[in-house]
């Protein structure tokens, strides 16, 4: 039945998770993503699932590799402080190859900054906060919809995989309520001969992220650890985009920052001004291909980020210098105005025209 | 009459036919040795999981026959927590020293004890950091010289070791802690009886237990093994007690008895 239900963006991720076939949530409270762990605190005794409430994300996170390394589907979520404090876990995680959900519902920063929502944790999700090479992929939802479907992909990616997966979202997408389709289970199952189910009839089974012998053992896992991520960056991109076919003027935005730019390029097609929006649903990988392919044609690009500027860098990185790329960032749990990001490409406009008279 | 013959002493399977990375005196031998023992005993090898802490006993999975899995320093009873919640069925150990167990992953510790977790902790008390070269402990004795405290620990500046035994006995869940030490054979025999209590007692699904075992660390108190084994009993047990603090699931089994 595809029925629309009234849900804050947090409870569509948390029952998509239950329909994923999570049963094991560990989780410490963080605003704003607390409706997640009191959702589960209900629904997973619901459905004979485990819900704890750790003593630390540092615990937490470590439940999540316990769960996960016997097998069963396991997730944590958090807000920005807090996933820094779950590093830690998913840079062993990362090592020691299992799969997990994490959710980070961000705040402002840094430090314990305030709890309106923020996107200043890109750099922390993309690049990795944790020690040694290692790579988490990063989803983007940018609705409570979107929430919930990314849930169920997350989990099929993490044991595609077997590593954790992200899902970043701004508190802003966690704490609005929409109408939500609440998914379907993806069907897909996953062997997990590697899980730690006793050593009868087989060798014992280790998870570790420590390599030590041969010598060569630990350059030799991280290049498997390359080679899977070079493979996930060649399949796994998730775009989409808005009036890009003839747009001049290019706005690049995830999240709620794009939720207004998307506004913004109603309000400037109604004025006959040709905006268009890319909104990238991976950030890592991150979908240079899509981006070079419709930013190559455009007169310039706009990043918008509740940040002072972290995806814009990537924007650029995939640009090349190929078209200009400017910037648009509010910070601190402050969202970029609509008005201002008109006033940004009308701005473009403007110069656009002088030019053309001028020469 | 035919003549049987019956070992008297044979490798425990649960033990792996490997050399180990110890050094010569040190406990974490022993220990996993009397570890493997009670699992042939109570025929659980092949439904145990046991956490390898950060610390020299990081690659215990190396030397037992069971499933093995690594958590980072101190998180040990939190990784047990998750396996355990996902896998009931299972015994899971977890095997910390005191680094790892009293500093850095104190708050699990005590949150894993107060929740009752059904896992067996094995905590190597050898009231030093030995991975690392040698550094203070919080179980370091008050004087105690380390690569970190030359002059010898001082309390005014660095505060007193921790009993851990005594500080989770204030705790209402856990259901079975005792003190033992591996310094001579009586004491590895009562030690091997309190392990195979704490594992039967986890088999049985009776609760959280803890084992604290007094052990040597000879390379890193700068002693030989026998001074160490001596210094055990000289030095670290006035401090740290010998002692049963709590066995709930004895103390139900005799009132049971009493009333039937
Ligand atoms: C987060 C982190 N901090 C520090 C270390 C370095 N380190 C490795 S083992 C260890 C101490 C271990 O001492 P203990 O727990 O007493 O065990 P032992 O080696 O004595 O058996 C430390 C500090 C680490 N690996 N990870």
């Amino acid at each position: 039945m595809s029925e629309k239900v009234l849900m804050k963006g947090n409870e569509a991720l948390a029952e998509a998770a239950v329909i994923a076939g999570c049963r094991h949530y560990f989780a410490y409270p963080i605003t704003p993503q607390n409706e997640i762990p009191a959702y589960m605190s209900r629904r997973m005794p619901e459905v004979g699932g485990t819900f704890l409430q750790a003593e630390s994300e540092l615990a937490a996170i470590s439940m999540v590799l316990g769960a996960a390394a016997g097998g069963v589907r396991a997730m944590t979520s958090s807000s920005s402080p807090g996933i820094s404090l779950k590093q830690e876990g998913i840079s062993y995680i990362a090592g020691s190859e299992l799969p997990c959900v994490l959710v980070n519902i961000m705040r402002g920063g840094p430090g314990l900054g305030a709890i309106a929502g923020a996107q200043g944790d890109y750099f922390q999700a993309t690049r990795g906060g944790g020690n040694g090479d290692y790579r988490t992929i990063v989803l983007a939802p940018g609705s409570a919809q979107e929430l919930a479907d990314f849930t169920i992909e997350a989990f099929d990616l993490a044991d595609e995989y077997r590593m954790p997966v992200m899902i970043l979202a701004d508190g802003y997408i966690g704490q609005m309520s929409e109408p939500v389709v609440l998914p379907k289970p993806s069907g897909k199952s996953f062997e997990k001969p590697w899980a730690l189910t006793g050593a009868k009839g087989r060798k014992k089974n280790i998870i570790c992220s420590m390599k030590l012998i041969p010598d060569t053992a630990l350059e030799e896992h991280n290049l498997r650890l390359q080679e899977k991520y070079d493979l996930i960056t060649e399949k796994v991109h998730r775009v989409d985009t808005y009036m890009t076919d003839d747009a001049d003027w290019l706005v690049v935005a995830y999240g709620t920052s794009a939720r207004i730019a998307r506004k913004a390029v109603d309000r400037l097609r109604g004025e006959g001004i040709k905006a268009g929006l890319f909104r990238p649903l991976t950030l890592w990988p991150f979908p240079e291909k899509e981006l070079f392919e419709v930013g190559s044609k455009v007169q310039k690009i706009l990043t918008v980020e509740m940040s002072l500027g972290q995806m814009v860098e990537d924007v650029k990185l995939t640009m090349n210098g190929e078209v200009e790329v400017d910037f648009h960032g509010r910070a601190g749990g402050a969202v970029p105005a609509l008005d201002d990001i008109i006033e940004r490409i009308n701005g473009y406009e403007r110069e656009n025209h002088t030019h053309v008279q001028a020469s | 009459m035919s003549v049987k013959t019956i070992p008297m002493y044979k490798r425990p399977e649960s033990l792996s036919d490997v050399r180990t990375h110890y050094c010569a005196g040190c406990g974490h031998g022993i220990i996993h040795k009397l570890i493997a023992e009670v699992l042939d005993e109570l025929e659980l090898r092949e439904k145990t999981i046991v956490i390898a802490p950060v610390g020299c006993s990081v690659l215990i999975y190396n030397y037992l026959e069971v499933d093995g899995l690594e958590a980072a320093h101190g998180r040990a009873p939190a990784v047990a927590t998750g396996i355990k919640r996902a896998r009931p069925e299972m015994l899971v150990i977890s095997y910390q020293g005191d680094g790892d167990l009293l500093a850095i992953g104190t708050g699990e510790t005590v949150h894993a004890a107060n929740r009752g977790e059904d896992i067996s902790v094995i905590f190597v008390n050898n009231a030093i950091y030995g991975m690392t070269g040698g550094q203070l402990a919080p179980t370091t004795l008050v004087g105690q010289k380390t690569l970190t405290s030359p002059a010898g620990r001082n309390s005014a500046d660095v505060g007193f070791p921790i009993r851990a035994c005594e500080m989770l006995d204030t705790l209402e869940a856990p259901a079975y802690i005792e003190r033992t030490s591996v310094h001579n054979p009586g004491a590895i025999r009562k030690t091997k009886k309190a392990i195979f209590k704490a594992l039967k007692y986890q088999k049985e699904g009776r609760g959280y237990s803890f084992v604290e075992i007094l052990s040597m660390c000879p390379t890193n108190w700068g002693v030989q093994p026998p001074e160490a084994a001596d210094w055990v009993k000289s030095d670290m047990v006035p401090w740290y007690p010998l002692k049963k603090f709590r066995d709930r699931p004895a103390d139900e089994d005799a009132d049971k008895e009493k009333a039937s």
